[in-house]
């Protein structure tokens, strides 16, 4: 398993990291058993997000993937972000090794948790703009079979 | 200042320079076939009976009980499958090992579940032992094998193999052990502790890999591995793989010569690591902690993932193994940490550091000034760290 040479700058540089005070938005994904947690803070002004901030428990993937994201949707609107996807991520990162996809699925998915968390702050029903988040569930992607 | 520090010596060592000149005329010089009549081809023949002979001797086996293999994964495949397969003919389809058995062993028996065995799987405790009771109980009518290796390769603890060879014998059951890890570190005399199969693999001595052996015991009947000529008896065809089968014998000569001293060394650099690294907050150390290799530290550092605590050593140059779930090319930790009854979530942030004699007190040094700040590093921007931090207000 080798990772490009963009997961490695993400990983040993990351973006965007730790908390954000002004945040009026965090999405959480992930669990601990599983092996991954990701968490995201975004600050949205007018529909824009103006600062986000990531906080992740995971392997370099998980980690450069949460990275990458936030660089993505950074200055983008709420429907841009919403509309990036996991592969989206992945291309920016030059790919991640297979057992990794999962890795940028969190990423997409810590978005969504946290506009959702930014709607719901705002009285507004998140669901039929974010639609479900899913947390990771790894025993169905358990490449290992065997066990 | 920034070192290179190699401590995986647990997943392969680098081949010494003793052994490498002892192997090299094997390629260049002394390259006959061991089965030619010529002078050359004599001479490789002697030089691998005389390693046979020594190999044997190291382990107090005789000459003939031991077949060299590729390594030790070949040499748990054949031991298992070819007993299981040979009892199987006396109705005994039944094994006894343990839930933290190396791959090697534990996929063997998991294949053979599927064939129709039946394959009980020995808790192995907090500490990472088996306790040589519970084999006593496990043992059936139809009990073909009892196989635990002898020291674990991840936590490096060491197995009560002498007590479960004397239990085995007493219950005309065959005893067959994975040393790959223990051969080289510990003193091991297959006849005094009751083995009736013995593997082990050079690569984890200072030897190169793709060489190993098994030991099988005189009068036990093991099938055939390998059909084709009369290399090993017979028993696996192929021309021998001679500089890797002398390299495997100089490696032992060397690692034995010395044992008792280097193993003084190694477990003061252990200890010292595990005292130092255990000042970071919650962190444990995983396994016991005297029934242990030399040079085995394997810890965990809660509130942290293990891939990326292996990637920040690496770029500090140090390098490392654990038994996170996102190494494993799996999804799911290490099979040894959670049959040591760790939690999912504290077995992903586990750190293995394996010392050879090639390691000195100043790794020790080094890596105990890198991973107090990698730890931090890493909990500052876990998400989980700030979960236990708040539990624990
Ligand atoms: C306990 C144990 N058994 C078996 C093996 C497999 O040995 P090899 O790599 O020589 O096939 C290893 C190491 O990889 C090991 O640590
Ligand atoms: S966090 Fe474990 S595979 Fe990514
Ligand atoms: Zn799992
Ligand atoms: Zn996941």
């Amino acid at each position: 398993m080798a990772y490009s040479e963009r997961v490695m700058d993400h990983f040993a540089n990351p973006r965007n990291v730790g908390e954000l005070a002004e945040a009026n938005g965090i999405g959480e994904v992930g669990n601990s058993k599983c092996g991954d947690i990701m968490r995201m803070y975004i600050k949205v002004e007018d529909n824009v997000i103006t600062d986000v901030t990531f906080k992740t428990f995971g392997c370099g993937a998980a980690i450069a993937t949460s990275s990458m994201a936030t660089e993505l949707i950074k200055g983008k609107t709420i429907d841009e972000a919403l509309k990036l996807t996991n592969a989206a991520v992945m291309e920016a990162l030059d790919g991640l090794p297979p057992v990794k996809v999962h890795c940028s699925v969190l990423a997409e998915q810590a978005i969504k948790a946290a506009v959702a968390d930014y709607y719901t702050r705002q009285g507004i029903d998140p669901t039929p703009i974010v639609g479900k988040i899913e947390d990771c569930d790894h025993h169905d992607h358990c490449g290992c079979g065997e066990h | 200042m920034k070192r290179f520090v190699y401590a995986d010596n647990a997943a392969t060592t680098p081949v010494s320079q003793t052994v490498l000149n002892a192997m090299l005329p094997y390629y260049t010089e002394k390259y006959g076939n061991p089965s030619s009549l010529y002078a050359i081809g004599r001479e490789a023949k002697k030089a691998l009976e005389e390693a046979r002979a020594n190999v044997a001797n190291h382990l107090g086996a005789l000459p003939n009980e031991i077949f060299f293999t590729s390594g030790g994964s070949e040499a748990d495949n054949w031991a298992i499958k070819g007993i299981a397969h040979e009892l199987a003919k006396k109705g005994k389809k039944h094994i006894i090992t343990s839930k933290f058995e190396h791959h090697a062993v534990l996929h063997t028996t998991e294949a053979l579940e599927k064939e129709g065995f039946e394959v009980t799987y020995l808790e192995v405790y907090e500490n990472g032992i088996v306790k040589p009771e519970d084999v006593e109980k496990a043992i059936r009518e139809d009990t073909a094998l009892v196989t635990i290796m002898y020291a674990n390769n991840e936590i490096g603890t060491i197995q009560p193999i002498s007590e479960i060879g004397a239990i085995c014998k007493k219950h005309g059951v065959l005893f067959h052990t994975d040393a790959v890890q223990a051969v080289g570190n510990i003193r091991i005399n297959v006849k005094d502790e009751n083995i009736d199969l013995l593997s082990l693999s050079g690569h984890k001595l200072h030897a190169p890999k793709g060489v190993g052996a098994l030991y099988v015991r005189r009068g036990i009947r093991l099938p055939n591995l390998i059909s084709g000529g009369a290399q090993e008896r017979g028993k696996r065809a192929g021309t021998e793989n001679v500089a890797g089968i002398v390299a495997l014998s100089v490696a032992m000569d060397e690692a034995y010569a010395n044992l008792e001293e280097r193993n003084e060394r190694l477990i003061r650099m252990r200890d010292r690591l595990i005292e130092g690294a255990s000042k970071i907050e919650r962190s444990r150390l995983n396994g016991d902690p005297v029934k242990r290799l030399p040079g085995n530290f394997n810890m965990c550092f809660e509130g942290i993932e293990g891939e990326s605590l292996l990637l920040k050593l690496d770029f500090a140059g140090i390098s490392a193994s654990s038994g996170s779930a996102c190494t494993s090319g799996s999804l799911d930790p290490s099979h040894v940490l959670l049959a040591i009854g760790l939690p999912h979530e504290i077995a992903h942030g586990s750190l293995r550091i394996s010392f050879s004699d090639q390691n000195s007190e100043e790794d020790v040094d080094y890596i105990l000034e890198v991973l107090p700040g990698i730890v931090s590093y890493l909990r500052d921007i876990s998400p989980l760290w700030d979960e236990i931090m708040n539990q624990n207000k």
